[in-house]
Formats: structure tokens, sequence, C-alpha cells
């Protein structure tokens, strides 16, 4: 964190001055460690045994905090009697299908549930392989039945309480120490703080970066997170939770606003082409009933009313047939394949520089030779507009440039203190961006492209069936000055929606289904309240609580923690003094504390359902987890994961050590792709290291913005890769020197950093070295300073929930010296391929 | 004279991000000192200098092995970011011939680029080695402790980037009490090592306007242990110089009273050496 996020970390070491005890878990030694009062070294891709350990640690010594996991977690509930769990299975769950390599995920559900939900609940995992699709439901989950059979003794042999304790049983602190590397005395001292530091008093937080994200079970890894932090009553509590820091900024906002191919604003997700008929259908398929998202008809109508305003009307399904349509995966890596087999013709890389920053560089470059056009918008010239003269392949003869066809546009880019807008950070707040400077020369802003783009496009319209959606789309802000910037306030107010009377609305629960209220993003509902930009509030943090309710604006409704009913006991009382937060006021009626309550102000805590209610009001007043059908925190999850209802340990795709708890190696549900650009690691001494990868404060990603510039590039100048003294002495490697470091996908050079700072792990009885590459590097892009690109590294290997890449842990080997160039690189690659 | 103003630099809270060093050349216009990979931790920056007034060292440590298989392991990472001290006795601005060095109404040591002349007395005239002459500009330069900027009632660019409070700019005497307590702390916390560097009006350089609190020696820091202003002894030097040379002139007078010629015995003295 003080590496990636060395503004954020300030708060670290604020709470580190209050006496909070600070540990730091990683592969590497760094300025987080430095500065922590405990560092655990571990193996990379060996986490989910560490926080399973902690699991079994509270589950075996009776540590959770049974009042909060009896009233806020699903603990007590009762799953089919037909799911088998890894233990039974060697490491699958049950409801797997050799044949499509996914899960069904029925047998998962909760029992006693004949009637089941449609949707997600019965169509499974399938779809999920296909489509990415957890992630649509964003905190949400997919819909389960909202009230189950439970066990509140939490005896039942099939309650989620016990499935999970024999589940993680076999995660011990022996275990932790041969797989992860970390002796089980700093384990013991880890456990011990954190179920001492949770409970009434006290709450413990876990905070994880992309180091936790991009592995093949990455989405698992929070998962166990998740979990561990519901047993120890830490979500929804002040001083809890779990944070995930971004890897840049705004990106959270690019995840709410998506950029993603398979949901829309709000975390709606996608229609697909064959699945989903009209609006009803949709609706029907995708998430429950119960909980808030049984809202979800009033958020997508006013969405489509916010695109299409007045063509959208209940006679044409508020134009629900207008949306684009997923047919499958369209992912990232997916979309480079297609480029590859001549499918994706053509493409715009925005503010991303693929051919550097996006694993198996060499196959995003393939790729990139092999379309018709590519527009690029960045602030400089980056690797990704030039690698048709001046690429790596050019210079092992794999590509030339006078048969590379694609055309490529370059527009330059204003940056971000050249353009106004809103970053939406890590805990979700908003906030407004003045423009400084005017861009220079011809650079725009990417709200000026894209509005200035589509307003050409819909000039060269037909009258054709096939161009309405583009010409009923709502296309008209207000523009200023020389170059008619459209006004990004006024985008702001449309995602804040508006009511029949045409003012700002307030709330998300004002939104309607009757088409009487637009609203471009649901959950961003209220950020232009009362006609105010709220994202603009600055007010400094003297002048008001520590909440700071007035410093920008969060999502949603302005709440600093989620799922703050959980701050109060199930009567609605602070689970202590120290920690209270927001409270029942018996009194006047209503919720109140420091933040915006997450649940209904006038909801009582003994409020039961009424039989056959829906949405927020079928959930009871002691249900924190508003966004959950059931309202608990999942413990164990009936569905939403394409890869099993709790995590279990798998190694890397590429790992020297085999799993020594199931016969199943890796997560078979992982994504793969079986070809020749794509070529793995075989097992064996061919490739005996763990390589991992990731930033220095120093740069930025893939370098585009601090390559260019003198004074960060003068500060890292030179790719290097830091390895243990042992084996730069088995090597013969001094400090300083080059090595050349080898996966089956290519080879690179790169100077040497020996430090103590990387260690040895024991790992199942031998001793495992760790290689640590920072990936800002390039061979251009208009930097200072030049270097191989570490991603081109990488083998192209997907979490199965959310398609993130396995860059953080594979296997590599180490040559001393410097790489070979041209042929004989390819050369050298062949030997590793096939030797 | 406004209140001495000064840095107190806690190195037990930076986390070598660097933020100093960038936001002191952003605002000061400073050239880069090129792109060279020192291979020493994460430091490629190296060393104060004419064009670096922020320098972040890194110092890896390792402590007796406690687990097998972890030999050699560093435990502890140091970073401490390195500035002019604006020394209470200035012996740079001590030997300055040209008035270009002054002390400003904030007790501060300021180098005026369009009065130096060059001569470079200043660059061996500092303890720390902090003030250099810029290659090709052939002037002396160094940190202002953002002249500028306090003129104009801000805090040096530094100080305002430093994310964890690790550079604090204020009145020197509240960073002393400030500083005096963080020890304190510390070492109730059983940081026992933990120490201020500089900021002792009775040190070597009667105290320094920018001072330190270590967790090692200052040498691991690389910083002089003892650092005396270098000017310190030349009043007394000139005191014995000028009465060597009235007792010289004294003896040629005595000699030509005397009417004789000196012995030499030079010659023989240096052949009785060899």
């Amino acid at each position: 964190m003080a590496e990636c996020h060395p503004v954020g970390f300030q708060w670290v070491m604020e709470a580190k001055a209050r006496g909070a005890r600070i540990f730091h878990v990683d592969p590497r030694f760094t300025r987080t460690s430095a500065l922590a009062d405990r560092y655990l070294p571990i193996r990379a891709g060996s986490d989910i045994v560490l926080l399973g350990a902690l699991i079994n640690h509270v589950l075996q010594n009776g540590l959770d905090f049974r009042e909060y996991v009896l009233a806020y977690t699903n603990a007590a509930t009762i799953v089919s009697a037909d799911f088998r769990d890894t233990e039974d299975l060697d490491g699958l769950f049950s409801g797997w299908d050799p044949e499509t390599a996914t899960y069904d995920p029925r047998s998962w559900a909760y029992a006693g549930t004949d009637e089941q939900p449609q949707g997600e609940h019965v169509e499974g995992g399938r779809r999920h392989a296909e489509a990415a699709g957890p992630e649509s439901y964003g905190a949400g989950g997919a819909g389960a039945h909202p009230s189950p059979r439970t066990d509140p003794t939490l005896d039942h042999p099939r309650c989620v309480y016990q499935i999970l304790k024999r589940h993680f049983a076999r995660y011990t602190p022996e275990l932790v120490e041969r797989l992860c590397g970390i002796p089980s005395a700093a384990f013991a001292e880890l456990a011990e703080a954190v179920t001492a530091n949770s409970g009434r008093e006290r709450t413990t937080a876990w905070v994880y970066s992309v180091g936790w994200t991009q592995h093949t079970v990455g989405a698992q890894y929070i998962r166990t997170a998740s979990i561990l932090q519901l047993l120890l009553g830490n979500m929804g509590r002040p001083g809890g939770g779990i944070m995930a820091l971004r890897g840049h900024a705004s990106i959270q906002g690019s995840t709410d606003i998506p950029t993603l191919f398979n949901i829309l604003p709000g975390y709606l997700a996608m229609p697909h082409a064959h699945r989903h008929d009209d609006l009803n259908h949709y609706l029907e398929l995708e998430g429950g009933e119960t909980g808030f998202w049984g809202n979800r008809r009033s958020y997508l109508v006013s969405l489509l009313k916010a695109w299409w305003g007045e063509a959208a009307t209940e006679d044409n399904d508020y134009c629900f047939g207008h949306l684009p349509r997923m047919t499958g995966d369209h992912g990232h890596y997916t979309t480079v394949m297609g480029q590859i087999d001549g499918t994706v013709k053509g493409y715009f890389v925005i503010g991303e520089n693929p051919a550097v920053g996006s694993s198996g560089g060499r196959a995003q470059r393939l790729g990139l030779a092999n379309l018709d056009w590519l527009v690029v918008r960045d602030l400089t010239l980056v690797e990704t507009a030039t690698f048709w003269r001046d690429g790596p392949e050019l210079e092992t003869g794999e590509m030339r440039t006078e048969d590379i066809g694609t055309e490529v546009f370059f527009l330059p880019a204003a940056s971000h203190v050249e353009k106004e807008g809103t970053f939406t950070n890590t805990q979700r707040l908003l906030q407004w961006r003045e423009k400084a400077l005017d861009p220079p020369g011809d650079c725009r802003s990417d709200l000026w492209f894209y509005y200035h783009l589509g307003k050409l496009v819909r000039r060269r319209l037909s009258d054709d069936e096939i161009d309405r959606p583009v010409r009923e789309l709502t296309w008209d802000y207000p523009e200023h000055g020389a170059h008619r910037e459209p006004s990004a306030e006024a985008v702001l107010r449309e995602i804040n929606g508006v009511g029949p009377d045409g003012r700002a609305l307030s709330s998300s629960t004002q939104l309607r289904a009757d088409g009487s209220t637009a609203c471009g993003c649901w959950i961003y509902c209220g950020v232009y309240a009362d006609e105010v930009n709220q994202a603009a509030r600055r007010r400094p943090r003297g002048e008001q609580d520590f909440v700071a309710p007035e410093w920008g604006w969060a999502w949603p409704a302005n709440r600093r923690i989620l799922y703050n009913r959980a701050s109060a006991d199930p009567e609605g009382r602070p689970w202590s003094e120290r920690k209270a937060y927001v409270w029942w006021d018996a009194e006047r009626g209503e919720w109140t504390g420091h933040d915006v309550p997450d649940c209904e102000i006038g909801k009582p805590p003994d409020y039961l359902p009424p039989e056959g209610a829906r949405a927020q009001d079928a959930l009871a007043g002691t249900d924190p987890f508003i966004m959950q059908s059931d309202g608990k925190g999942w413990l164990y999850a009936p569905s939403g994961m394409a890869d099993g209802p709790m995590p279990a340990h798998y190694e890397p795709h590429e790992s020297p050590v085999a799993n020594i708890l199931y016969g199943q190696r890796a997560n078979p549900a992982r994504r793969t792709f079986d070809r020749p650009e794509s070529p793995y690691n075989r097992p064996g001494p061919l490739f005996p290291h763990v390589l991992t990868t990731y930033r220095l404060t120093e740069h930025h990603t893939a370098g585009g913005m601090s390559r260019p510039l003198a004074y960060l590039a003068e500060l890292q100048p030179e790719l290097f890769c830091e390895m243990d003294p042992r084996l730069a002495a088995r090597l013969g490697l001094g400090n300083g020197d080059w090595a050349t470091i080898v996966t089956s996908r290519t080879v690179l050079e790169a100077r040497v950093l020996v430090t103590g700072r990387m260690r040895p792990l024991r790992v199942e009885g031998r001793v495992i070295h760790q290689i640590g590459l920072p990936y800002h590097w390039g061979w251009g892009g208009g930097g200072l300073v030049t270097g191989d690109v570490v991603n081109d590294l990488m083998p192209l290997v997907l979490d199965p929930n959310v398609y993130i890449q396995e860059g953080k842990a594979m296997t590599c080997d180490v040559r001393p010296g410097r790489r070979p160039r041209g042929r004989a690189m390819l050369d050298l690659l062949e030997t590793y391929r096939h030797g | 004279m406004a209140e001495r103003m000064g840095f107190f630099t806690d190195t037990s809270v930076c986390i070598g991000c660097k933020a100093c060093e960038v936001a002191c050349k952003e605002w000061n216009q400073l050239p880069d000192d090129g792109f060279v990979f020192e291979a020493t931790s994460y430091d490629n920056t190296g060393m104060l200098g004419a064009s670096t007034w922020r320098h972040v060292a890194f110092i890896e440590q390792s402590r007796p092995v406690r687990v097998e298989g972890d030999e050699g392991s560093v435990d502890r990472w140091l970073m401490s970011s390195d500035v002019c001290k604006h020394c209470t006795h200035a012996a740079c601005l001590d030997v300055c011939p040209t008035g270009a060095l002054f002390r400003t109404e904030f007790d501060t040591v300021v180098v005026q680029s369009d009065i130096c002349n060059g001569c470079g007395y200043c660059v061996p005239a500092c303890p720390y080695g902090v003030i250099d002459r810029r290659e090709g500009d052939g002037r002396a330069w160094k940190c202002t402790m953002c002249y500028d900027r306090q003129l104009g009632g801000l805090e040096p660019a530094c100080a305002k980037a430093c994310p964890t409070d690790s550079i604090q700019f204020g009145p020197l005497d509240e960073l002393r009490e400030r500083a005096e307590e963080r020890v304190a702390r510390l070492r109730a916390d059983g940081h026992e090592e933990a120490r201020l560097y500089g900021e002792s009006p009775s040190d070597g350089v009667g105290g320094a306007g920018a001072f330190f609190l270590l967790l090692d020696e200052p040498e691991v820091y690389g910083l002089p242990p003892d650092p005396v202003v270098t000017t310190r002894d030349l009043p007394a030097m000139w005191r014995w110089a000028g009465a060597a040379a009235l007792s010289m002139a004294g003896a040629v007078a005595l000699a030509f009273l005397r009417g004789g010629a000196l012995p030499n015995h030079q010659a023989s003295v240096r052949g009785g050496t060899r």
C-alpha cells in the first residue's frame, strides 16, 4: 500500500500512531513492510491457505462473534443434501461437468426450496463461464431463497457453519508453514492479533490490492477474506471491512459506470442476445425479487429513460430492444484472440497501453497487427500506437512493417488536470475535479471525443431501422468554449437523474418503473440532489465530524460505510459505545447516528416481513446486507460464483509445487487458452522459480504517464529484477549485473537487484526462490527510459468469475547475462517450449 | 527578523515515496540528474547535489537469523529524506566572497544565483557535502527551504507533498519540542535507538535549521556523526597566523638588525629524511 498508494497510506500511519498494529503479508519486503509492525513473507499464490487457516482458527476455537454471526450471516442456513464439498471430491465441488469445464451450481443451493427461484440459481455456472456473470450482480449476489430453513443452534451437519468448519478443518498452521512458507509462530501471532482485535469493542480491517485479484482464484481470495470478516463481526462497522485498493484513479468509477462488457451502469446485467427476449423476460432471469435488487425494474427503466428519453415508452419496452446484446465472452483476452483470428476488425484503445500493460504482450501485438483500424487516445505516443514500426516482433523477424495493414489513428488526449469531471475512488467517494488549464494543441477530453464522435456518427445515420437506437439516443449536452466542450456537470446531472418535474432526484428510492423518472446510474442517484453538485463539496475535516459527510459524495446515498446496520446489534443498539456508528432511536422511531443508516430509516429492528413481501419489504429489521435476497452476509455462496460456494486452495496455473490438499491441482474452472500465442510453462525443473510482478511508487502502470517525465523516470530508470542473495550467488549474479528471465512466452533481460528483502521460502520441504519484476517499462512510448516488457512473460490464464489474468504468480527460469537478440532469442525460447 | 523556520524530518514515518524529491524539482524547476540505475536498494538519486535538493536514502538492514532459510533476510528498511541543514553557523555563507549566500529573515541560508560567480569556495566548506556546483552552469546551488514559497506564506514544496508528515515545516522551536515528544514516545514503545540529529544548538554547527529523527547511527544514513562548521577555527587560525606573521616579521627585522644571514638547514633536513 505504501508502494502503490502512498497518499492513502498516510491513514495507515495515522492509525498506527493511535495504536493500531499493522501486519503486512507479501512475497516481498516492500516499503509497506518497512513501516508495518510485522512482516510475513508468503509464497505468491498461496493466500487462501493463510486466510483459510485463520478461518479454521476462529471456527475450531469458537472465536467467532456469535451474536453477529447468528443474526447477520447465513451461518445457520441449511444447505441442500445434494451438496458435496472439495473434501469429499478431492478438490472438486458437486456439479462439476468435465465436458464443459464448468460447474452446475444447483446442488450448492439452500435446502428445502422446492420452488427454487428462477434465473441464475437454476442456470448456473455455465453462463458465468461464458459471460463472466457474477460481476454483474456487484455486491448483490445472485438470487437465493429469501427465507431458507435454518438451525440457530448451528449443530445441523448441513448448516453453513458446520459445512464451513469441515471445509477448512485441514487449513492448519502446519499447512500454512508447508505451503505459504510462513513459520507457525508468525501465524500464531497474526491469528491472535486478528481475533483479539475483533468483537464488540474492536474491529480489524483488511486491505488488499491487485496482488489478490490477479490470480486464477482471485475472486475466491476476496471471498475468503469476506468469510473471515463476517465470522469476526468486522463488516458494516467502523474500523472494519475489506478495503480494495484499485489500480488507479477512478477504476471504481469505471465499474460503477462500466467500461466492462457484461454490465450496465449500477451493476445491472448486460442483456444477452439469446437469453433475454424482452424487458420482462430479462428482469425475470436477472436477480432476486427480495432485497433492494427487487427494485431493478425501476433502476433499468430509469436508465433507459435517461438514454432514450421521449422515445422510451411503456409500449416499446422503454427501448430495451435498443440495448446492445452479449453473445458470450467479450472480455479483453477473448477480444484479442478475435483480433488474431480476424473476427474483430476495429479497436478503440483509450488511456490504456495493452501492447505493454496487458498479459501476454506478444498476443496483444499480433492482434493489433491484424486489425483493419485502431484508434489510440493517450497523452503520448504509447507503444500500442507504434508497435507496427518499432515493436519487439520486428527485431525477431516475426513481423514486418510492410505486412501490417492496420490503419492507426492516434488522437492526443487531455490529462486529468486539463478537464473537469469526477473521480470515484475505492471507498465509493466521488470527488469533483476542476479543470486547471486548457489542454495543449489538439488534445481533447474523453468526454469531448465521445460526444463529438457521437454527433458525427448521428449525422450519417439513415432512416433505416438498424440506425434507430443511435438516432433516438438523447445526445444534447450544453457546450462551451472554442472547442465546444460538452458540460461534464450536465452529464453528472443526467447520471443523477430527474423526476417527473424535471428536477434532480435526491435518492434512488424515488426511482419508478413507470417511465416517470430518468436516471443514468441508480447507485449515483443523489450526487446532484437539490440541483447541487454534491461531489464538489470540500468542507474541511476540522469543520465537521469524523465521518466527514460533506467531503465529496459517496454512493449510495452518501453512505460512508456500507451495510452499517450491522454496526448495531439486532435490537438496534450499538455493539459498544466505543464502536457506536448508527443505531435505532425508539423514541423518534427511526435510525440515526454518525452516518447515513444503510437501511430504511423507519424500519424498526423487530420488523418481520409478511408472507409474499418483495424487494426491501421482504427483509427483516435485523437484515443488514440489504442487497442480498436474504439480507444476510454469505459465509457460503449458494450461487453467484463460477468456481465454488466456498474458497479452496488451488495452486496457480503455473506452480513449482503440487497441491497437497487435493488431487485437483489448479482451479478446475479457470479459463485457459489452448492456442499457440499462449503457451504455458510445463511443470518441472525447467521453470524452478516463482515469478511475481508489481509496481513501484515512482512509476504508473505501463509507464505511459511516468516514463516520459524526467522527474519520475530518473528515480527508477531501468527495469530490474529483485532476487535473494542465495539465488544470486548460485547463479553467479552480483548486484547491478544483467539477468535473463524466461517463461515459455518470452525472454527478457533486467538488471539485478540482489536484496535480502526477497527471501527464499521453505515450501513443502524445499527452498523456493521468488523473483520480483516491476512492469513499468517498454521499448518506446515517448519514454526517457526504456526496458523489456515484463507482461510479455505472463500466461493467458484467467479467473473464471471476472476474467482477470494470473499476473501475480507464475513460474520462470533465470539465467545470468543479457538475453540473446533477434532469431537467437526465438531459438532459446524454443528450447524452453520443447527442449 | 521573523521567527526562525526549519524542517523536522521524522524518518520513522518515511515511506520512501520520493514525493519530496519530485515536488522539490518541480517547484524549483531543477534539471534531471540523468537516468542511471545505481543498484543501491531503491535509491537511484545517490546524494544531494546542485540539482537534487532532497535525497531519500534507502538502507537495508539484516539482523541475526531467526528462521532456517532466513539468513541475510532484510528485516529493516530505513528511509530518510536528506536536505540542506541550514546551519546556525553556516560555513558556506562564511566563505562566500560575493555575498551570493545570505541569511534570510527566516534564518535560513540561501544562495542567490544571480550573484554567485561560481568560485566554488562554499562546496568544500559544507561539513555535510550539501552545496554543489552545477556542471555546465558553474554556479553553486542548494535547497532554499523554498524561500519564495515562504515569502508567499506557503510551506516548502517537499513538506507540502510528504504524505505521512515525515517532513514537517514550522518554527524551529516548535519543531524541536515536537521532536522531543516523538523521540520519547518511540523510546517508550521500545525503539531505544530513536534519536535526534542536528537539533542541539550546542553541536558543531550551532544546531541545524533542518534536523532529523533517526533510528540508527547517523553514519548509517550517510550523515557525519559530529559535523563541525569548517570555519569554526578561522578566527583562531587568523590569530595564530597573525601572531606567526608578526614574529616572523620580528625575526626578519632582528636578523637584518644583526646584519647576518639566516642559516639554511633545509637541504640537509630534506636529505636526512630520504
